[in-house]
């Protein structure tokens, strides 16, 4: 496979300050198309806060982040997933009363194309797009091994399904860059070992950036193009896996002196 | 072969419960008209049916906003008032200019609507920045301005037009002008022209606008709020704008049904519309259940006239009336009964696909 390396996030010295508290510091990173990126560190070290700046939940107090060109400054988070950014949470906020069908449809929202009273009058081109939505969701909850589920209530899925609906559901907004907060938390080594097949799917299927939080070293090391550490909101390492398993300072992070 | 395809579709998913809450109005008034027509119902049922089809309209309008939306709201009422005493002054207006008696209402039953629309739009504003019990408040307090605005508002009307007054004194009408609206009497002179159908065919419409909008783009958009603001947002979904909308289609159906009400009486006070009235709707929405629409359209119908029939209880009648609700209340939360119901339809549903 030839890979393109073209940059899409590129953060540049950026920080955020709750109060007095610095929780994000000097933070570089390049994410590239086509790649999956690592981002680990110990408990507290700031990842999940990098995270909701990137999806503009938090405002940052320092430093650019720029998306495939366009400087995400003056976002607000409705707009920074229309650009092409798009998550999944560590604690899980599925859509829970609604079908698993219709989460990842609600995903799909902004590429359906017709009026509130299109919909109200049921005219053809509701029928159409609605139609056009039900595939594409189908072909996105096949990926994700849900498809025999899409009538379920999503809130009545097992965890593991929960955890593969809200990638499929972010999945759905045709983001260029995906982050996945902790998406192996709480599964078995087989379910990790299928998500793994899974993210690698995902990005030779849609061709985009991969962002991710995981604590599960397996995972992190096997998968992985690049690895970013945090600790204590500050950049501790940078590399390839083999180099970060074999980096004294992150070995110390990890397990102390 | 077409038709059973037609009527499997009807059943099926997404349009099944639009086919249910039709069907029950529909045979509701098939039901309701035969009796009227071989004289077996007595003028007080007879005089209640305009109300309750009033009441089942503002009802499912508060379902949009209460069970799809997830938003307290307690003005319901509020709307009423505005859509009823604006169909009050077109109708009033329009009396000799349109003499058809069904295009005049569903002129009045529109502008009504639109009226409620536009102060739901204005009025959502400030209130949808909030969230929870502070906007249930808030709504509340909304309700009850627009019913002292309307209890104080004077209106008449002459060959020259329409006046507008807050002082009683302030208005001299030419030859020939009525006044329409006069403060705390309310709106008099009304020519009564709602009718059953016409009730029926709102309520039709209302089902209609409703069903259509859940199973779209945008009433997805709407329960994703309520259900996780912070996914929904991060999939790209405007909230703000996504909860006015639900909150203007309430109102606007509101609206509607006030005006449905105000024109079935000659005359009407504003203070009908106050907080206990938008309490009503909020109980018949919440014992019907939330997002269900033929389960509110089923307790508006009985809860509006039971204390009817209870008349001849004479002051006991409420005290029925607030026992049956903690009934309901208590059977309708009943833990046992639910999973029971639950069981029920997984079962129906093996047997269904059994039969496949």
């Amino acid at each position: 496979m030839t890979e393109t390396k073209t940059p899409v996030l590129e953060i540049k010295d950026l920080g955020i300050d709750f109060g007095g508290l610095t929780a994000v510091n000097d933070l570089n990173m390049t994410v590239n198309t086509n790649e999956i990126y690592g981002l680990i560190g110990p408990n507290g070290a700031g990842k999940t806060t990098v995270f909701n700046m990137l999806t503009k939940v938090y405002q940052p107090t320092r430093g650019t982040i720029t998306l495939d060109g366009q400087d995400m400054a003056k976002l607000n988070p409705v707009q920074a997933n229309k650009a092409g950014i798009a998550r999944t949470f560590q604690n899980i906020r599925l859509f829970s009363n609604m079908s698993v069908l219709d989460n990842v449809k609600i995903g799909l929202g902004n590429s359906i194309q017709y009026s509130t009273m299109t919909a109200i009058l049921r005219l053809p081109k509701y029928r159409a797009e609605e139609k056009k939505a039900d595939a594409e969701a189908m072909d996105l909850l096949e990926i994700f091994g849900l498809a025999d589920k899409a009538d379920m209530s999503a809130g009545n899925l097992p965890y593991g399904a929960q955890r593969r609906l809200e990638i499929a559901r972010a999945l759905a907004t045709h983001p260029k860059l995906l982050l996945l907060d902790e998406p192996a938390a709480g599964m078995n080594p087989q379910e990790t070992q299928e998500l793994m097949d899974m993210i690698r799917t995902v990005r030779d299927h849609f061709h985009i950036a991969i962002l991710l939080i995981e604590h599960d070293m397996k995972l992190v090391m096997g998968i992985c193009d690049r690895i970013t550490v945090l600790n204590y909101g500050m950049l501790l390492a940078q590399g390839v896996p083999s180099e970060i398993q074999s980096n004294p300072e992150v070995i110390k992070a990890y397990i102390g002196e | 072969m077409k038709k059973k395809n037609f009527l499997s579709n009807a059943f099926s998913g997404s349009m099944r419960g639009r086919t249910i809450s039709f069907l029950v109005v529909i045979i509701a008034y098939a039901i309701l008209e035969t009796m009227i027509t071989t004289g077996n119902l007595t003028r007080l049922f007879t005089s209640l049916l305009v109300p309750i089809c009033a009441y089942i309209v503002a009802a499912i309008g508060l379902n949009m906003n209460v069970g799809f939306s997830g938003e307290l709201n307690l003005g319901q009422a509020g709307f009423m008032a505005v859509g009823g005493f604006t169909a009050a002054i077109i109708s009033g207006m329009l009396q000799t200019t349109i003499p058809n008696e069904i295009l005049r209402l569903i002129i009045a039953i529109l502008c009504g609507g639109i009226m409620a629309a536009i102060f739901g739009l204005l009025i959502s504003i400030p209130v949808l920045k909030l969230q929870g019990d502070y906007l249930a408040i808030v709504t509340l307090a909304f309700g009850q301005i627009l019913m002292s605005v309307v209890t104080n508002l004077y209106v008449g009307v002459d060959s020259t037009g329409l006046h507008f007054s807050f002082v009683n004194n302030n208005i001299t009408l030419g030859d020939g002008g009525t006044m329409l609206i006069s403060g705390p009497m309310g709106a008099t002179g009304i020519d009564k022209i709602s009718t059953f159908t016409a009730g029926i065919v709102l309520i039709l419409i209302s089902l209609l606008v409703v069903y259509h909008l859940i199973y779209s783009k945008e009433g997805r958009a709407i329960q994703a709020c309520r259900d996780n603001r912070i996914a929904a947002e991060t999939v790209g979904i405007n909230v703000s704008r996504t909860k006015t909308l639900a909150f203007v289609i309430s109102a606007t159906l509101a609206g509607a049904a006030g005006a449905l009400y105000v024109l079935n009486y000659s005359s009407v006070v504003a203070t009908k519309f106050d907080f206990n009235t938008s309490i009503l709707i909020l109980v018949y929405v919440v014992l019907g259940g939330l997002g269900n629409m033929t389960g509110t359209i089923i307790s508006t119908t009985l809860l509006f006239a039971l204390p009817e029939v209870l008349r001849f209880l004479s002051t006991y009648r409420m005290l029925i009336y607030a026992i049956v609700l903690i009934v309901i209340m208590l059977v309708s939360n009943n833990e046992k009964l639910k999973t029971m119901m639950e069981k029920l339809k997984v079962k129906g549903k093996k047997n269904k696909e059994a039969t496949e």
